[in-house]
């Protein structure tokens, strides 16, 4: 099998996904554009190299549908000859194009290609493809739909997480990624998203809340309490759960990921490629996995897929050196650990999207280039990245220093 | 025309009005015959250039059409096994479509069609009138209008879960379809059901006026533009009633209830496509439903046999009817207040005797305070509670029972008292007048023992609380007669409640078979199985309350006592496991249950229930087991049930199936999905249940061990309803 590098990693800032946040004036296309752009320039390269870019969007409707991969291709002035597809493995899609990317590559049909996502949620909205799921009593029924929210906190209820547990750890996501801000861990893949003119509109990740404590979140009332109840999920739910008599609602806007907008890119090759354009390879992919898992709860995929990958790549779980887990939701995360038995020192050490939000289609990629800029500066040699996914399921990969 | 079902008559201006008139029938039903019917009528109206619209209203004053024939779905539902069922289902989906044929070619004649709805239009009555251009309907606030097929695990076949839709949006479509509720004509005039309300008398006439108003004779979805009211799925408003519709249902049907489940995708799939379309998905669905034994059992027990007992299928045939007009009811409790009150709702005039006058009246002030809730409901007036209250007579002077026709004993469950009371009271009745107990324990026969004449001695079983429960058990005492069943039949179709017959035993049937559930969830309990898994899966496999919640309810205290009692009779010494567990939450925790506020639930001051006692979670130190294996869970709570029923068959406690089924469902609130517990053994098959009682009887007690009754039916390959086949008059 051929191996596959990690050449450059790129992500805009995160945006506040509302009206009011500073990316809600560029367009989807133009956050992807300006990251293949990034791409391009940072590492001079003859575009005409590479083969393909696989992007993950998980409401890809209006400007963010109909193939956006292949318009920002357009756009960014790429080679005519690069193609473009869209994917969508819900809030996985952005490290889900990079695998699918990467396979491209492993299984010798393309030289060089980009994986990456973009999402607008504050233009696009979140929902707004629709979908049969919660809708269709089909499905609906034989999955025991409810709402993700309901499922972490369902996930909470069973593993007995307490309100105090996830706001302490809200509140530390937001104490690592504001140390890591400060420091200046994000600058090497973090490019500002700039205007016509040449301006920068956005620079730094706007979702933040530094002076987050456990008494200011004490103060927010958990978001899922009343669909819970009103609606019937959490009846729902405990049907599927029946050892549960009450679902705790814990999870509040928060210490939960933020609704944000932007793009990521992630330039993957093989090693001639990579060596007839001049680049260095930052780090290997060792092995990537999806998995689906009991849907309604809906976030339990992590651990399982973890558990995939390591056996597929032959590692264990102390063989990775960093995890990088997206904080969909606190429990998510606390499960994880505590099912894995995973140090917390080991994980998210810049903190997650809890403190910086998760632009569902872009995250996987943008902690593809977080974890390898990681690596580099504490010189580590391992580290997964890993999501939950709607519906059920889990998507991870392993990446190796070179 | 020539037409066996409708009257055909054409009046001057070319417009004919079709009377609907069922032969040999008391109300309209729709039945195949009337379907062929329709469908020529359709086309002569489409062809015959004279007829300038049609008017469709029924001849008979009662009814329009109070739906589709259900005893020929019943035989559909059943019939010959030597069809394969993928050629089974396809002959009734062709006839399913044949029915769609033809009720298109009403709607898309061409010319005007109206129906003139002069009484009650139910299930396939309401879908015919939904192929009209136009309905009217008259101004009777006691006339339904509904779709009431799913509440007998059905679904409207015959359009309804199209053109409601179509007609008033999702929400209010699914909210009538999926419940089955009816609505008034007015409520049908607000949400779009009906165009128009009006006197009887005027109904055809402002039909005809509309028709020679020149309408348009094109229904809304066969035009162009058409939108579903409230917007389809994926709509914005839309998508929110079908997401939370999916989940409402769950939350309430536990997704027994395949006939909702497929409602709502009838709904939503049809919303999606033309009528044409959404017809033969409706078809294809409700085809797969007939198929379900649930729905084959839930039409049996909840609509034909229900039916029966209600007529008095069980009543002796050659004794003489009474006319119950005077009760005495002996005890002015909750009971015998609730007794007297559903009594003289029937105009049945009540003698309520108890010891002293202030006790009598207390009973009378029970029934007031039942009225006043219903006041206030609106579903009762002033003037109807003091006429209903008039004919409840409180008294302590036993003489006053004299000019009554049957007396309802329901004092304390005490032997010595009962047989004081009987004595006392047949010193002065008639000689005719037939002495009935409502004890829910003690066996009839050794009642009987006190009276001079039990063979006009009987049981009438009423179930707390007496104005809202259906279901009367009537109990046979070994020397009851055949007249004190008539009677006591006579009177309880009279007060309108469902009799069923049992024979004499302790907790005859109902409270036997109940009893079995609550034990089932303590054994659960013994295991360490979580408490609020016992309590969701009871819930999930049928059952109205968790079997723990059911313990709250009937009093741990009890439990308790009866353990003690039952371990004397036996001559056991020493304590087991369950007794040291009632013991501890009663006498060493203080929670007899709910009458205190606290049992395996705390509750609130109202008696609501606020959750599972925090201790009693915590009190199993190496935690409650959460891996039990919820459809087995469900398969026991519902298996040791029917088992014990058909042990009262084998005892003969229990007879008929009906009885079986319907008290079940009725009495206790046994998974109404399965039809009842021998409707349960019967799908199963005899053998597979012995098989499954073998297996629990191994892994979880020897209550499992199935009787002979069972091995014999499952070596002959027999049912309940075969072997215990109902004498049933021809229809």
């Amino acid at each position: 099998m051929t191996e596959c590098f990690v050449y450059d990693a790129v992500r805009t800032p995160r945006g506040k996904g509302k009206k009011d946040g500073a990316l809600h004036e560029v367009t989807a296309l133009e956050l992807a554009t300006q990251t293949l752009r990034a791409v391009r320039d940072r590492n001079h390269l003859d575009t005409s190299a590479v083969d393909d870019v696989v992007f993950g969007v998980v409401d890809p409707v209006g400007e963010a549908g109909a193939d956006i991969a292949r318009l920002a291709v357009l756009n960014a002035d790429y080679a005519e000859s690069v193609a473009g597809v869209q994917i969508n493995r819900f809030c996985a899609s952005g490290l889900e194009a990079t695998n699918m990317a990467a396979a491209e590559i492993m299984s010798g049909q393309s030289e060089m290609t980009i994986g990456g996502g973009v999402e607008s949620m504050s233009r696009v909205g979140m929902g707004a493809s629709g979908g049969a799921w919660p809708v269709d009593p089909q499905i609906a029924y034989k999955s025991y739909f409810t709402p993700q929210g309901i499922g972490a906190d369902l996930i909470a209820t069973l593993d007995g997480f307490s309100r105090d547990d996830v706001d302490a750890f809200a509140v530390e996501s937001q104490t690592r990624a504001a140390n890591a801000w400060k420091n200046g861990y994000f600058k090497n893949s973090v490019v500002p998203v700039k205007d016509i003119l040449g301006q920068t509109i956005l620079d730094r990740d706007e979702h933040m809340r530094p002076d987050a404590s456990m008494q200011s979140l004490a103060s927010l009332r958990p978001s899922f309490e009343q669909i819970g109840e009103f609606a019937g999920f959490d009846a729902v739910a405990i049907q599927r759960y029946p050892q549960v008599e009450k679902i705790n609602h814990v999870h509040h806007a928060g210490n939960s990921s933020g609704i944000v907008d932007g793009a990521a890119a992630v330039l993957l090759g093989n090693k001639e490629a990579g060596a007839r354009t001049g680049l260095k390879p930052r780090a290997r992919i060792r092995a990537f996995a999806s998995i689906g898992s009991e849907p309604c709860i809906m976030l339990t995929g992590p651990a399982l897929v973890a558990e995939k990958v390591l056996r597929r790549a032959g590692m264990t779980k102390d063989d990775i050196d960093l995890y990088e887990l997206n904080e969909a939701f606190a429990s998510v995360v606390l499960r994880f650990m505590k099912v894995l038995d995973i140090d917390h020192a080991k994980l998210n050490v810049n903190g997650g999207a809890i403190a910086m939000g998760h632009p569902l289609g872009a995250t996987g990629a943008m902690l593809v280039g977080t974890v390898v800029d990681e690596m580099e500066r504490r010189n580590a040699e391992t580290a997964m990245v890993l999501l939950c996914v709607g519906a059920g399921m889990g998507t991870a990969t392993i990446f190796e220093r070179v | 025309m020539n037409l066996t079902n409708f009257k055909w008559d054409q009046d001057a201006d070319g417009i004919v009005t079709l009377a609907w008139d069922v032969p040999g029938r008391t109300m309209n039903v729709l039945t195949s015959a009337a379907v062929r019917e329709i469908a020529q009528v359709a086309e002569t109206v489409a062809s015959d250039a004279t007829i300038k619209g049609l008017v469709i209203t029924s001849a008979k004053s009662n009814a329009f059409c109070a739906g589709a024939a259900l005893d020929e779905m019943e035989g559909n539902a059943s019939s010959s096994a030597k069809v394969s069922p993928e050629d089974a289902a396809a002959a009734r989906y062709q006839g399913v479509m044949q029915f769609h044929g033809a009720m298109r070619k009403l709607e898309t004649c061409g010319k005007p069609v109206a129906a003139a709805i002069n009484g009650l239009a139910l299930g396939g009555g309401l879908e015919v009138t939904l192929c009209c251009h136009y309905r009217i309907v008259a101004d009777n606030p006691k006339i339904q209008l509904g779709l009431p097929e799913a509440k007998v695990g059905l679904l409207p076949g015959g359009g309804g879960t199209q053109r409601v839709p179509r007609l008033v949006g999702a929400m209010q479509a699914l909210q009538m379809i999926l419940k089955g509720e009816t609505v008034d004509p007015q409520k049908a005039l607000a949400i779009g059901l009906v165009h128009a309300v009006a006197p009887t008398a005027e109904l055809v006439e402002r039909a005809k006026a509309w028709i020679r108003n020149k309408p348009d004779a094109v229904q809304p979805w066969d035009k162009k533009d058409f939108k579903l009211p409230g917007g389809g799925p994926y709509s914005s408003g839309g998508g929110q009633v079908f997401t939370m519709a999916n989940a409402m249902l769950r939350k309430e049907s536990y997704g027994n209830y395949p006939a909702q489940r497929y409602i709502m995708s009838c709904v939503y799939e049809g919303s999606l496509v033309p009528i044409d379309a959404g017809l033969r998905i409706e078809a294809r669905y409700f085809v797969k439903l007939l198929m379900q034994p649930e729905s084959r059992n839930m039409i049996r027990s909840l609509f034909l046999s229900m039916q029966e007992l209600g007529k008095g299928a069980r009543r002796p045939k050659d004794a003489a009817k009474t006319d119950v007009r005077t009760v005495g009811v002996l005890g002015a409790g909750v009971m015998g207040g609730g007794i007297a009150y559903v009594s003289a709702l029937s105009g049945i005039d009540v003698v309520l005797v108890d010891t002293t006058i202030e006790r009598a009246n207390a009973g009378r002030d029970h029934a007031a305070s039942v009225i006043d809730r219903q006041i206030e409901r609106g579903k009762s007036t002033p003037e109807k509670k003091a006429e209903i209250l008039s004919r409840i007579h409180p008294t302590a002077d036993f003489m006053a029972l004299k000019p009554v026709d049957l007396v309802i004993e329901a004092v304390f469950e005490d032997r010595a008292i009962k047989a004081e009371v009987t004595k006392k009271t047949e010193a002065e009745i008639g000689a005719e007048a037939i002495y009935a107990s409502n004890t829910s324990t003690l066996p009839i026969t050794g009642l009987a023992e006190a009276s001079m004449r039990p063979e006009q001695f009987i049981g009438i079983h009423f179930f707390s609380p007496v104005d809202r429960m259906g279901l009367v058990e009537i109990i046979m005492g070994k020397k009851t007669g055949e007249r004190a069943l008539a009677t006591a039949i006579d009177y309880v179709l009279k007060i309108r409640k469902t009799p069923i017959v049992v024979n004499d035993s302790r907790g005859f049937y109902t409270s036997r078979c109940f009893g079995t559930y609550t034990r089932e969830g303590m054994a659960m309990l013994a295991e360490g199985i979580h408490p609020a898994m016992i309590e969701n899966v009871g819930r999930m496999a049928g059952m109205p309350m968790g079997a723990l919640e059911v313990m709250d309810s009937v009093g741990i205290d009890t439990a308790l006592r009866v353990t003690r009692e039952t371990r004397k009779a036996l001559g056991q010494t020493g304590r087991d496991a369950a007794e040291e567990f009632l013991s501890w939450m009663v006498e060493t925790s203080g929670r007899p249950g709910r009458k205190t506020g606290k049992g395996f639930y705390d509750y609130d001051a109202k008696g609501k229930r606020q959750r599972l006692w925090p201790d009693l979670i915590s009190s199993r130190k190496e935690g409650w087991r959460t891996d039990a294996d919820v459809d087995e869970m469900k398969a026991r709570f519902l298996t040791i049930q029917a088992l014990e029923a058909a042990r009262c068959f084998e005892e003969g406690v229990i007879t008929d199936p009906r009885d079986a089924d319907v008290g079940a469902i009725l009495g206790w609130g046994y998974a109404p999905f399965t039809g009842g517990p021998s409707s349960y053994i019967d799908t199963l098959g005899a053998a597979a249940f012995v098989k499954r009682c073998e297996d629990f009887a191994s892994r979880f007690g020897e209550r499992f061990k199935p009787n002979q009754l069972l091995r014999d039916m499952a070596e002959k390959n027999q049912t309940f309803y075969g072997r215990f086949a109902p004498q049933k008059e021809a229809a």
